[in-house]
């Protein structure tokens, strides 16, 4: 659990004392022969917005001869680089995707290899970038940007009379005082831990439960108490939509989203941060770039990735930054002027109780408790 | 005209070509005189004495051929762009390459081992497996077979990333006992001399061999050779030539034979500094394969044995040797088992070995709810079987949803047809409008109108049809589905359907009528009869159509309103599990074939019209 370690320290206010050396550092890059063009691929919307605002923009003030292409394909970005490797063609140089994707990536012999100290920034007070992400480095070939939840909304207006607002991840299941339809991502990673832990399974006893087939059993059967109720995602955007439109009662989707539903659009819905899934996203650099290429995307990457535009990007939205250094220079959001901090989901207040996505798990048991899930669902 | 006769029985009355035919032969014969007329059954023979049937077709030849010109670069870019890939990717559904290129040895020492007795493989196949793995993780290639194996066994993945991050140190005492011996085995000219020579081209060419086809799994079978030839074309060849490649030193056969083991290992190294590093073994100490096969080939061989040898380096072996003698052989299930017990059970070798042939059925039994057991395929259990229902589904669905588009389709299109010209124009606009609609705009319209808060149920509410409580569930089901997916491909049904019925006269139904048919009589024996036509053009497209769609499901689908499409876009792009995703196309390419080839015998493909 030392991931969990790192997000709490992380949000603690420690103010790094200025060693200025390493701001100046330039990149390893620097002076090497690179192009002028750049093919960023992300996620779209708010959060690619985000790193435009954060760190392209900025970086292409500093080399006005650079243009950044983006390319929304984040989602499919395992498949479609598996498929460019095939073909032999690349296009790509520098991939936006979660964590899960990125060990993938790694696996498959699709994403670059990096020495974290060497190719990016120190923090500020001179501490390596290795030491300065720590435990959230889950991958030789990942370079992490932000910490996001997987957690659950619901519709403040929705919530009966005399009853109070819902403050645990079980309320999902206790249809009798919360009615209404719930929505839920269609896939099992994340809905069959909710579901073990509302069973009465210890947090830290989850996955071992899981890995069993009684425990899948025992974890559908769960879930089937509510099967009837609920609205089967598959968009990031289906649920603050659903929410909106006052379809579901309670639903399940990224932090990020919420936070927009919530103060971007002044719409009644709450956050239940109870066991929010901690996940990651970060950068993967794709295999057998050119050389001049390669340089680019590394002198990009030196900037993007340091300790000020990690804490940029967190005034556009509310994911945490990765860098243990980012957590002090958070600030306020870019037009609505509010604090981020309460906002991000490593804020102290609303990481009491939370999860951490097994990444090893997932990558051995994805394939056959999908399997099981959705015949599930089907039947 | 007697001789004419003789040549054949003429049945047809009108000239055809079979006439001209006879007659140029009758003719040619009569010129050639009494010495052939009499065989009047002989072949017939050209001008030029070549026999008629032949120089006929040797003239259509021709001219077949240059029709075969016209068309050919739209069969070439067809074959090239469209059919080869499609075959390419379906060719997955069946090809298993990747075990026995990433693990060759291990595949051979597996091959006479019984997965059935319980017990574990020998220990030659650990030693294979440590060799194959040490490769593999140097290349990168071990996870990939990873998640390979893992959609077959859970827990392949991790497995083979754990152990592959530890293959590095099995033997580490060994390897630091040879290194601490004599500084010079730590240095790379050290080694060079030591290999160096003549007549050990083999085991390099078979180490390239080896490399490349674990390096580039690209080039797959017959049909991926074809492709990697046609992709050559264009500039992105599949695979480094074998020849192309720099060694930077040449193996010495004595030693080959002597020491095969670290022979073999060392021709690995080298051949992967040079592709994969573009350096040569001079630049680098090898790695810790090369002396865990060496402490393997020292203990293989007696002393007497060994003092025979002659070659560069003897005496360095000879010490070596005798401090190995210290310390005890690498125990390579022990180093297993310590990096991952799972390696101690009978489980991932039996994966291994039933999933090391080039070619597996196992992808198409997954697709149709089967796995491979001890015991030859059997169904997967209850709760796994998923395949099977969402094939019939897809099935029902597509069915359901072309007829709800004739029942609509037909009144529509009839009006179209009868309608006065403008109205007709008009009518026939907004058909095509929604055509002309994104199609996620359209299917997102539908979850406007059908949710439970949506258009159509508030409507409902504010008749007091519907109680607030009580609100229809119209959408993630199939019903939603089904609704959306007419919608969308109504225009498919109307337009054939309009195209036909504009070419029947309005005077044959005024005749039946005249006649004395009831208007149902004449439009049921009169107009519906010649309306098939259109309909069955129709129910085609829309059939197919609608049998492959996945982004209207996947949005307004539910858990009960997807297709089989669904779980193909996943396992294309989500679980990368592409060998199921192909098996799965291919069932439906046929599923699909077959109906075409059902309609063709029952309806008759020839009654299908798209226009008048």
């Amino acid at each position: 659990m030392n991931l969990a370690k790192t997000l709490m320290a992380s949000t603690a206010l420690t103010v790094a004392a200025g060693a200025l050396a390493a701001q100046d550092m330039e990149s390893p890059v620097a002076g090497e022969p690179m192009i002028d063009s750049m093919t960023l691929v992300s996620w779209g919307g708010a959060y690619q917005n985000s790193q435009q605002k954060a760190y392209v923009e900025p970086y292409i003030e500093m080399n006005p001869e650079v243009s950044a292409t983006w390319d929304e394909s984040s989602n499919e970005a395992v498949a479609k680089l598996r498929a460019m490797a095939e073909a032999g063609n690349i296009t790509w140089d520098l991939v936006d995707v979660v964590a899960s994707d990125a060990i993938r990536l790694c696996d498959e012999g699709l994403a670059m290899e990096v020495d974290h100290d060497d190719i990016l920034k120190p923090a500020p007070d001179g501490t390596d970038a290795s030491d300065d992400f720590g435990d959230l480095i889950v991958s030789d070939c990942f370079i992490p940007q932000i910490v996001y939840s997987t957690t659950f909304g619901y519709r403040t207006d929705m919530v009966p009379e005399g009853v109070d607002a819902p403050d645990s991840v079980c309320d999902v299941w206790d249809t009798e005082t919360y009615p209404g339809k719930r929505s839920l991502e269609r896939r099992p990673i994340n809905n069959m831990e909710w579901a073990l832990y509302c069973d009465g399974v210890a947090k830290d006893e989850i996955y071992d439960v899981l890995a069993t087939e009684e425990g899948q059993d025992r974890a559908l059967d769960k879930l089937d108490e509510i099967k009837d109720d609920v609205i089967w995602w598959s968009a990031g955007a289906d649920t603050p939509q659903l929410l909106a439109d006052g379809e579901v009662f309670m639903g399940s989707t990224y932090n990020g989203r919420l936070f927009s539903v919530i103060e971007e659009q002044d719409q009644p819905v709450g956050m239940l941060w109870d066991m929010q899934v901690f996940d990651l996203d970060g950068w993967i650099i794709p295999e057998d770039l050119e050389e001049a290429e390669l340089n680019r995307v590394l002198d990009f990457l030196w900037f993007a990735t340091d300790t000020q535009r990690l804490a940029d990007q967190s005034a556009y939205i509310s994911y945490g930054p990765a860098r243990e250094s980012s957590a002090p220079l958070v600030s306020t959001h870019a037009e609505l002027g509010i604090e981020m901090a309460p906002h991000m989901p490593t804020d102290p207040d609303n990481a009491e109780n939370t999860l951490l996505y097994n990444y090893e798990f997932w990558a051995d048991y994805r394939d056959d408790i999908d399997a099981k899930f959705q015949a599930w669902l089907a039947q | 005209m007697s001789r004419l006769s003789s040549s054949g029985p003429q049945t047809a009355d009108a000239p055809t070509p079979e006439d001209a035919f006879h007659e140029t032969a009758t003719l040619d014969d009569r010129a050639r005189g009494p010495q052939r007329g009499t065989e009047a059954d002989g072949p017939m023979l050209a001008a030029d004495g070549t026999p008629l049937k032949k120089s006929l077709a040797r003239a259509l030849r021709a001219q077949k051929l240059r029709a075969l010109a016209l068309i050919a670069p739209l069969l070439i870019f067809v074959l090239v762009t469209f059919i080869a890939p499609i075959a390419d990717m379906l060719f997955r559904s069946v090809e298993n390459q990747i075990v026995r290129d990433t693990l060759p040895r291990t595949s051979a020492a597996l091959a006479t081992w019984d997965a059935e007795s319980g017990d574990l493989p020998p220990d030659s196949a650990f030693e294979a497996l440590y060799s194959d793995l040490f490769l593999a993780a140097e290349a990168r290639r071990h996870t990939r077979l990873g998640q390979r194996l893992n959609y077959e066994n859970t827990g392949m993945s991790s497995l083979f990333r754990g152990t592959g991050r530890d293959v590095d140190d099995f033997g580490e005492a060994n390897v630091e006992m040879l290194e601490d011996l004599d500084d010079r085995w730590e240095e790379a000219e050290f080694w060079i001399s030591m290999t160096s020579g003549t007549g050990g081209a083999a085991v390099l060419d078979a180490a390239r061999e080896r490399f490349i086809r674990l390096d580039d799994l690209s080039t797959r079978g017959p049909l991926g050779d074809a492709w990697c030839g046609v992709k050559g074309v264009f500039g992105a060849p599949c695979a480094v030539s074998a020849e192309d490649v720099d060694l930077g030193f040449t193996l010495s056969g004595d030693f080959a034979e002597t020491f095969p083991r670290t022979a073999e290992a060392y021709a690995e190294f080298a051949v992967f500094m040079a592709i994969e590093e573009e350096e040569t073994v001079a630049d680098d100490e090898p790695w810790e394969a090369v002396y865990v096969a060496l402490d393997r080939d020292l203990r293989a061989l007696s002393p007497e044995e060994l003092a025979a040898y002659d070659g560069p380096e003897a005496e360095a072996l000879r010490a070596a040797q005798a401090a190995l003698a210290d310390v005890p052989p690498v125990d390579f299930r022990a180093a297993f088992v310590a990096s991952d017990e799972d390696w101690g059970t009978v489980e991932p070798w039996r994966t291994i070995r039933t999933y090391a042939p080039p070619y597996t059925t196992g992808y198409f039994l997954n697709a149709v709810d089967m796995q491979k057991t001890p015991d030859g395929p059997a169904l997967r259990d209850e709760d796994e079987r998923i395949y099977g229902l969402l094939f019939q589904r897809t099935l029902f669905m597509s069915l359901m949803i072309t007829f709800s588009c004739i029942l609509l389709g037909y009144p529509v299109a009839w009006l179209l047809a009868n309608l006065p010209m403008r109205t007709a124009n008009l009518l026939m606009i907004l058909v095509l409008l929604p055509f002309w609609t994104s199609l996620l705009v359209r299917t997102s319209a539908w979850k406007v109108m059908l949710q439970q808060q949506g258009v159509i149920n508030d409507v409902l509410v504010w008749l007091g049809l519907v109680a607030d409580d009580g609100r229809l569930i119209m959408i993630n089901n199939q019903f939603g589905t089904i609704v959306a997916m007419t919608h969308i491909l109504l225009p498919f049904m109307i337009l054939p359907l309009y195209s036909v019925m504009q070419t029947i006269p309005p005077s044959y139904m005024r005749a039946a009528k005249s006649l004395g048919a009831t208007p149902l009589t004449a439009f049921r024996r009169v107009y519906f009869p010649q309306t098939v036509p259109g309909i069955g053009a129709g129910s085609i497209l829309v059939f197919i159509l609608a049998i492959g769609y996945y982004i209207t499901p996947e949005i307004v689908g539910g858990t009960t309103g997807t297709f089989i499409s669904n779980r193909i876009a996943y396992h294309i792009s989500s679980s990368l599990n592409w060998g199921l995703a192909a098996a799965l196309g291919s069932i439906l390419l046929v599923v699909v074939l077959v109906l075409y080839w059902a309609y063709d015998k029952i309806v008759g493909i020839d009654n299908v019209k798209l226009g008048g």
